[in-house]
């Protein structure tokens, strides 16, 4: 739709399309929002919306004494913890490969960016099975290290695939208009330099983000207790209150907690998360 | 303000190939000096080179007497135009102009910085651009932008590197007289690199043409155009190009492709033993010989052609001419026409004719042309002949007098304004 | 002038443009200058490199030694070498061929359901001003941000028998009523993790789809328009073979993920009623059941059929991955 004023028909057609979008894009999410906030004899009641809104499961799950606190809350610590971590490893490493892959001319290059492209393809599954033996060998199971080691696999290709695009972008000749406005290498590359990769780093930092926080195969592969086990392992270990009763009030309000954060960072960086998802992947 | 001189400057890459070739160039303080040729003929590594982005394999460059071979950009205190206006993307305008002065640390205080950002903007009618960023900017504002950086640093002198190239025609236009109109008034001793040879010769005070890293000539734009040193440089210079045709020379005779002529004593000297030349005619030296003078026919000769095609421009009427190539000078104009980025189609010569001729295509008409005025070149040097060294020198020398008096003038101008601002 | 010449001419080295010194550089035999930039790549580029390789090339090495020995934790002094034998005791039971049909089913199924309501994203979006573009990006981009697992509950509970209101929103629909089990049935429970997981990587799919989409010339369009083809021809005719790359990409990128399906069928049936895909076959064995030589062998045989389908959509669809992914 090029032109700026729209017909009617145009307009009720726009709606109705934002509409089925926004409410297939939102509708699980609402959905799993709404459960949350059943109390423990509401869950089975068949309905969408609560029939009474209770803030028992949070309760369940935030409050001190709640049954499910300490699991949860160590959970959040563990994924908060590691993923951060592991992105901002990964980040380096992908931001001085990128660099050189994006600036250098050197042999291997293509080498570099095929092993990342291979290993970004690689079944988690398959890696698995050797790090849960060595893991246990080497006295790294059920550590945060243990953890993190792994989630470079996931973390470590697509941050070089994706800052190597990035970087391409930069017009680095402005480095040289820089030196020759007179700064120095430093100031050149810090007034100049910084600025214009600081988005794509940071981009790729939240894409990185979200596939660590997003991993359940490691997570549930190689810990076995609060004390590196991160909040999807932990979600899927959730016991009831009492042996008969289902979890799934706290597995709900649990999943919401975990995906508000998510939810604003989309929010707020929609248009630089999309760059950085397709930029790497389509061009030319 | 300052003086650059390129000694011997020789630019060699890592497979020995020479990009630059000996080239010595004295430019002097003020003066505004174009490096021209086709792509890949050097002339932007040897600007890199004066600015200090490449390195120099060997040869002296000295600016106000003192070598900076091996000084880094920052010291050498030259401004930079660079092709694509190299516009910092997250500054607005007002902090790209403001950009090398906030580099110096201290210098400057804030003030200061915000009048010279806005002398520079009042000067380039960037004043209401100030606070944007340079993505939403016209082509022609970046580019403004982008002398507005160089213009604040009171720098030694202005660098261009192709600055026109990514404009359209009309603007380009009015930039180039934007340029022209700046140097003189700020008297900055400039270096300017095109492709361009309309560029060349309207800007320049005195224009470098270069082929394959090599100095061919520098001299003033008439002097270039009225004595170019060779093939090269005659070819180059000059919209529509000079025509080049084939001529077999008996005694004082020559058979060009449209009949046989009585030469010139001059031109008869010029030739020497040579039985086969290569013939320069400019358009404008042909002419409808209906229309023509009849004071000055008697002076040229008149031929029969056969017009293939007419473009009748309102000041002037271009008329194609197909002609036979003899094929022993066919090859070095084939090869001339590479070297300078032509397509090689066909062989036709143009002929620039009063735009009130009624000559149309296909027209068989009778056309007129002063020998006189024809070039000789040698088939196998590509030397031209015909060079009169005197009347370079005359050429040159005139043109430096006139530089003189018109930096003078927008001096005094420049002068008159400031006091009247002031008082 | 002949255009013999001409296309002699052509074939010359062109000068490079606009200054022999940057296409140059790579040409050159190496200089100290070369040598000392290619050292400089690989100091910067090597940990990158060497991290990528210990974290996956070592494992999968140590996964191919393992698979050659008869090796439980249950039992680890019985550890005895038994060559090709656990693939020969893996191909040869069943339970392999079904899951290998499980998650084939899956991965067709939901890569050929994303690429159809991908790529209806993407023109939405395509067409869409800007406002409502940004605001369509924003929601599909919460499904590709959210927790598998989270997602997988959501879809669980909103299915299940007891939690669920699935089942009385639909009762219209024939076959679905209140005694519905959806989770008790291969058929059904597959239909909840395919929709779980389309729901989940669309956005993906669509995002690339769209950056292809921008990539076609929009005048291409208007000269189809001005050609005389109908919304459907300029679609079928104009549009997509000219993001055939984008496509080729986008589907082998969705199929190798979808391959790899876990966390959805882990939190949903677990694999029962003949829901279980190969990932979840070979965490059973090597992580549930400890059995490190078969569950190896499993993780080695999965690997082969990623490089497997690699290798098809590569040599058969002629999928330029390198080219799409913006490397020469």
């Amino acid at each position: 739709m090029m032109g700026s004023v729209l017909s009617t028909r145009a307009r009720v057609w726009w709606a109705v399309i934002t509409v089925v979008v926004l409410v297939g894009a939102l509708f699980p999410v609402v959905s799993i929002l709404m459960t949350s906030f059943k109390g423990p004899s509401d869950i089975n009641s068949g309905t969408f919306l609560p029939p009474q809104w209770s803030t028992d499961n949070y309760e369940q799950i935030l409050s001190s004494g709640g049954s499910a606190q300490e699991l949860f809350l160590s959970a959040l610590r563990n994924s908060v913890g590691i993923s951060l971590i592991a992105t901002a490893i990964a980040v380096v490493l992908a931001t001085l490969a990128a660099y050189a892959i994006a600036r250098l001319d050197f042999p291997g290059k293509r080498l570099i960016l095929t092993t990342a492209l291979g290993v970004s393809i690689f079944p988690v599954v398959s890696i698995v099975t050797p790090l849960f033996n060595l893991w246990r060998n080497i006295g790294l199971y059920d550590t945060w290290l243990g953890l993190i080691i792994p989630y470079l696999s996931l973390t470590l290709p697509i941050s070089i695939w994706t800052l190597a695009a990035f970087f391409r972008q930069i017009p680095w000749e402005l480095e040289q208009a820089a030196q020759v406005d007179g700064a120095t290498p430093w100031q050149a590359f810090r007034k100049v330099i910084v600025p214009l990769a600081a988005p794509g780093v940071f981009t790729t930092a939240l894409i990185a983000f979200f596939i660590a926080w997003n991993d359940f195969i490691y997570g549930i592969s190689l810990t076995s207790t609060s004390a590196a086990r991160p909040v999807p392992a932990a979600l899927a270990f959730f016991t009831g209150a009492s042996y008969f009763e289902e979890p799934t009030g706290a597995i709900s309000a649990a999943a919401v907690v975990v995906t508000i954060p998510v939810v604003i960072l989309v929010v707020l960086f929609q248009r630089q998360i999309v760059s950085g998802l397709t930029q790497g992947a389509v061009k030319g | 303000m300052a003086s650059i001189t390129l000694k011997d400057i020789v630019k060699k890459y890592g497979d020995g190939f020479p990009a630059v070739n000996g080239v010595s160039i004295d430019i002097a303080d003020g003066e505004f000096v174009i490096l021209v040729g086709p792509s890949g003929c050097g002339k932007s590594t040897l600007l890199r080179m004066i600015v200090g982005l490449e390195d120099i394999t060997s040869g002296d460059l000295m600016i106000d007497g003192q070598r900076v071979n091996e000084k880094a950009p920052r010291d050498r205190d030259l401004a930079m135009v660079f092709q694509n206006y190299a516009l910092y993307p997250h500054l607005t305008v007002g902090e790209n102009i403001a950009f090398p002065l906030r580099l110096t640390r201290g210098k400057f205080s804030d003030a200061e910085i915000r009048e010279k950002v806005e002398y520079a903007a009042d000067l380039l009618e960037l004043r209401e651009h100030l606070d944007r960023k340079p993505a939403n900017l016209s082509g022609g504002q970046r580019q403004r932008v982008a002398m507005g950086r160089a213009i604040v640093r009171d720098a030694k002198a202005f660098l261009f590197d192709e600055p026109l190239s990514n404009l359209d025609a009309k603007l380009r236009g009015q930039m180039r007289t934007e340029i022209a109109r700046l140097q003189r008034r700020l008297a900055t001793t400039t270096v300017y690199v095109t492709h361009d040879q309309t560029e060349a010769m309207t800007l320049g005070d005195r224009v470098a043409v270069l082929r394959k890293g090599e100095l061919q000539q520098l001299a003033s734009p008439r002097a270039l155009y009225e004595q170019p040193v060779n093939l090269f440089v005659a070819g180059f210079i000059g919209s529509p190009p000079m025509n080049f045709l084939p001529g077999q020379v008996s005694g004082s005779s020559m058979e060009l492709p449209f009949g046989t002529f009585e030469l010139p004593e001059r031109i008869v000297s010029a030739v020497g033993e040579r039985e086969l030349v290569i013939v320069g005619l400019r358009p404008e030296h042909f002419e409808d010989a209906r229309l023509v003078d009849p004071t000055k026919k008697d002076r040229g000769r008149t031929f029969d052609a056969q017009i293939d095609v007419t473009e009748w421009l309102g000041a002037e009427l271009y008329a194609y001419v197909p002609f036979e190539m003899h094929a022993s000078v066919a090859e070095k104009l084939e090869e001339l026409d590479r070297e300078l980025d032509g397509e090689g189609l066909r062989t036709q010569f143009v002929v620039a004719l009063n735009s009130a001729s009624r000559v149309r295509d296909g027209d068989t008409t009778e056309l007129w042309f002063d020998p006189d005025k024809m070039m000789i070149f040698d088939p196998e040097t590509g030397e031209n002949l015909t060079h009169d060294q005197d009347e370079v020198d005359r050429l040159d020398r005139e043109n430096e007098e006139d530089r003189r008096a018109s930096l003078e003038r927008a001096q005094a101008q420049a002068d008159a304004q400031s006091q009247k601002a002031s008082a | 002038m002949s255009t013999e010449t001409r296309g002699a001419r052509r074939a010359q080295p062109e000068p490079a443009a606009p200054d022999p010194a940057h296409g140059r550089k790579g040409r050159a035999a190496r200089s100290d200058r070369a040598r000392a930039e290619a050292r400089l790549g690989w100091y910067l580029a090597g940990p990158a490199f060497v991290v990528m390789l210990a974290v996956t090339l070592y494992p999968i090495l140590q996964a191919v030694y393992d698979s050659l020995f008869n090796y439980k934790l249950t039992a680890p002094d019985d550890r005895s070498f038994v060559g090709l034998g656990n693939y020969l005791v893996i191909l040869s039971d069943p339970v392999w061929w079904r899951d290998f049909a499980v998650t084939f089913f899956i991965m067709v199924v939901s890569v050929v359901v994303e690429l159809v309501l991908g790529f209806a994203l993407a023109l939405v979006m395509h067409r869409a001003i800007k406002r409502l573009r940004g605001l369509l990006r924003t929601a599909i981009l919460v499904p590709y941000g959210i927790i598998t697992v989270v997602s997988a509950f959501a879809w669980f509970y909103a299915f299940d028998i007891t939690s669920g209101y699935v089942n009385s929103w639909f009762d219209w629909v024939p076959g679905v009523g209140p005694d519905l089990n959806w989770f008790a049935h291969q058929g059904t429970s597959l239909f909840v993790i395919i929709a779980s997981e389309v729901w989940k990587t669309t956005p993906f799919i669509s995002l690339l789809l769209l950056a292809g989409l921008a990539q076609v010339p929009g005048d291409l369009e208007e000269a189809a328009k001005v050609d005389g083809a109908t919304a459907w021809q300029r679609f079928s005719r104009v549009i997509v073979p000219n993001m055939k790359a984008a496509i080729m990409v986008a589907v082998l990128f969705r199929a190798l993920d979808a391959f790899r399906i876990f966390d959805n069928v882990f939190i949903m049936t677990n694999g029962a009623n003949n829901t279980e895909v190969l990932s979840l076959l070979a965490y059973r064995t090597s992580i549930g059941q400890l059995q490190i030589g078969m569950g190896s062998a499993i993780s080695v045989l999965l690997f082969l059929c990623v490089i497997g389908i690699c290798f098809v959509a590569i040599k058969l669809f002629k999928v330029d991955l390198a080219g799409a992914r913006g490397e020469r």
